[in-house]
């Protein structure tokens, strides 16, 4: 076990996977010598060199198309997109061409590539830095849509997702950059499973990315008062890892969706509708979401009203204690 | 355009079927190249009438007309190299028939019948993109790749991305173009300006002839005769022989959609005829069946033969279009991703349970 920050963590699971794997390449705005705006690429370029680890134009929707290009040739790039609002002018090559390529060629070509997104607030960023896209991307068939919540996850969600012959879009916390964790020395979950990280029996709080964190502070609040909450990190938000939902709603019979993704069809929106659908009747109380406004992102001195809390989510789960 | 006018495209053989000189730019090709090329041409104009045909009789949901452009295409043929990669439009499709893309698969998409289904890696012709403008992105980043695979000086493969005049405008084209030459992929870009995007001409698009873009994005730019398979053959292989050695390079086509740009469309409500009767004139076949005629490459039994060829091909085209089987809907769900998960697997049986269980429209009679 080493202790690594998130960051870390992402790093050096570039470092392995690139070592191990000469198709593996890294593409993005200013990950060479920079080593990328939150360095999640340090020291790959002096090891592996400029040709597999390339700085691009700044044009978000080139990165991912080359990258589709590569992957056809046989490479695996690995395509980091700046911030989470930057996504967008790729959201065509994403959605029609990735995530496409597959079914369009009737399962002949998938195209094994990452797009990694820092994503989430609480920086204190301008507009554009600290969105929450993952809803776009889980409603398009085709891709692997992941969060790490740990620097063990990160670390090991990144490397399979080099592996996947399939498209992976990793969201990445950047609030929990470089927050420590300890990192195993092998992937003890496939990359499609959650991960219950706090057990508990009176309560489900499922969350992924940032808001795993703030799940496990509300879930300790609560411990003090007596209440004993099961956090869950998705880990995987497409596809969900019903198995493990269903489970948990089983045997605490409430469950609360927590994420900073905008409430209106949302991941929670899709979670409460297939516990509706699934287990009608078996909750003591509805699937209740913890989620950012339905607004656009404010100004960063007022991001806190914004994002979902502890105190959000521990509100949340007396609301469904008082069904 | 004079002689001397840059904008005039290169030309190696005139519409009237007499070959002419390029200072620059010479056609390589044997006499057996030229009755290949001829052929390939008149192949790719029946699948055409006959696709047409075959969307009038509601056999196929749509059919976008190559009509006036198989010039280019034939030339490319001539000059492409079994390691070679393009990215082509679905108005290449003479080119995709030439270089062995089954009439069954490029039937198969327009029938709705199917996605590209053609095996890219065999074929080298990648999927068609819909979304116009969308693959140069690929065919850059595939480039980017041959060129990662070098090892020393020699010669690498080329790789070919052909977009239209429309397409000249998106973003992605654009982006395309700052990549390979940031980049220095080994790519050609073949921009085909047939003069018309569905309604909108040429003009709307830009201000300067397309060739010209490309000094500004710091790659060389040339602009051939589109409907002069020779040329296009020169330019081409000479573009093609350029991205071997390890640069990119952008060729535009200057020709004419002489038909609708879908059995969708109707172009009488945006053009008239006139402009249309001029390139005519200027039609690709009838000047290599001239040229060939008079130059005694073939007679008038060749042509007798030939008919009977593409009568016998446009029988097979219409059969190969009935006898396509649909793709059935539970591809959708096993083509998708190697691992779709549980719910998905679900949803799959849901949906073939309902299939299997639910009554036929005809049953409520």
């Amino acid at each position: 076990m080493t202790e690594l920050t998130l960051a870390k963590a992402l790093n050096t699971a570039l470092h392995a996977a690139m070592a191990e794997d000469s198709r593996v390449l890294v593409m993005g705005e200013d990950v060479g010598r920079l080593g990328g705006v939150f360095r999640i690429t340090e020291g790959l370029y002096d090891a592996f060199g400029p040709r597999r680890v390339r700085d691009m134009p700044l044009a978000e929707s080139g990165i991912v198309g080359t990258a589709v290009g590569l992957a056809l040739r046989g490479f695996r790039p690995v395509v980091e997109i700046q911030f989470d609002g930057f996504v967008f002018p790729a959201f065509d090559q994403i959605v029609n061409q990735v995530a496409g390529y597959r079914a369009r060629t009737h399962g002949r070509t998938s195209l094994p590539m990452v797009i990694r997104v820092p994503f989430g607030g609480d920086i204190g960023a301008v507009e554009h830095h600290s969105e929450s896209p993952e809803a776009y991307f889980m409603h398009t068939p085709g891709l692997h849509v992941l969060s790490c919540g740990s620097p063990h996850d990160a670390h090991w969600l990144l490397r399979q997702a080099i592996e996947c012959p399939d498209p992976v879009i990793l969201f990445e916390p950047k609030a929990r950059y470089y927050v420590k964790g300890e990192v195993g020395p092998a992937p003890d979950l496939p990359m499609t499973a959650a991960r219950t990280v706090r057990p508990g029996r009176d309560a489900t709080l499922l969350a992924y990315g940032p808001t795993v964190r703030t799940c496990l502070d509300a879930a300790e609040a609560a411990a003090r008062e007596g209440r004993d909450l099961e956090v869950i990190d998705l880990r995987a938000l497409a596809p969900l890892d019903m198995a493990v939902i269903r489970a948990s709603a089983a045997r605490t019979r409430r469950v609360v969706v927590v994420h900073e993704a905008r409430r209106t069809l949302g991941p929670g929106a899709e979670i409460a509708a297939r516990l509706d659908e699934e287990m009608w009747g078996s909750l003591d109380a509805p699937v209740l979401r913890v989620a950012a406004w339905d607004v656009r992102y404010p100004p960063a001195r007022v991001e806190h009203d914004y994002l979902p809390d502890a105190e959000r989510v521990l509100d949340a789960v007396d609301r469904s204690f008082a069904y | 355009m004079g002689a001397d006018d840059p904008t005039r495209p290169v030309q190696l053989l005139t519409p009237d079927g007499r070959r002419v000189e390029d200072p620059r730019f010479a056609w390589r090709g044997g006499d057996t190249e030229l009755v290949t090329m001829l052929r390939r041409m008149m192949l790719g104009r029946r699948l055409d009438t006959e696709g047409a045909a075959l969307q009038r009789h509601g056999e196929l949901g749509l059919w976008p007309p190559l009509r006036g452009q198989e010039g280019y295409q034939a030339g490319i043929a001539a000059v492409i190299e079994p390691a070679d990669m393009v990215f082509a439009t679905y108005r290449e499709q003479a080119l995709a028939l030439a270089m062995g893309v089954g009439v069954a698969d490029l039937l198969a998409l327009w029938r709705g019948a199917g996605m590209s289904r053609w095996d890219s890696e065999a074929t080298r012709v990648a999927p068609f993109s819909i979304i116009i403008g969308s693959h140069p992105l690929h065919a850059v980043g595939y480039a980017m790749g041959v060129d990662l695979e070098r090892f020393g000086d020699g010669p690498v493969p080329a790789t070919l991305a052909l977009y239209g005049d429309g397409a000249s405008s998106q973003g992605d084209v654009n982006e395309a173009l700052v990549f390979a030459a940031a980049q220095d992929a080994p790519v050609v870009f073949c921009c085909v300006n047939n003069q018309w995007a569905i309604s909108e001409p040429v003009t709307s698009q830009s201000r300067v002839p397309l060739y010209q873009r490309a000094h500004g994005f710091g790659i060389p730019g040339i602009r051939v005769d589109g409907n002069d398979p020779l040329a296009g053959a020169a330019v081409i292989g000479w573009a093609l022989d350029r991205a071997r050695a390890g640069h990119p390079v952008l060729v535009e086509a200057y020709t004419y959609r002489m038909g609708a740009h879908t059995t969708s469309d109707d172009p009488g409500r945006y053009r008239g005829d006139e402009t249309s009767a001029d390139w005519a004139a200027k039609d690709p076949i009838e000047r290599l069946r001239r040229h060939l005629l008079d130059t005694g490459l073939v007679d008038d039994a060749w042509l007798r033969a030939m008919d009977a060829e593409l009568d016998d091909f446009g029988a097979d085209v219409r059969r190969t279009c009935r006898e396509l089987d649909d793709t059935p809907i539970e591809r959708a769900f096993d083509e998708l991703i190697g691992e779709p998960g549980d719910y998905l697997r679900a949803e799959r049986a849901d949906c073939l349970d309902w299939l299997s269980t639910a009554p036929d429209e005809g049953d409520a009679a």
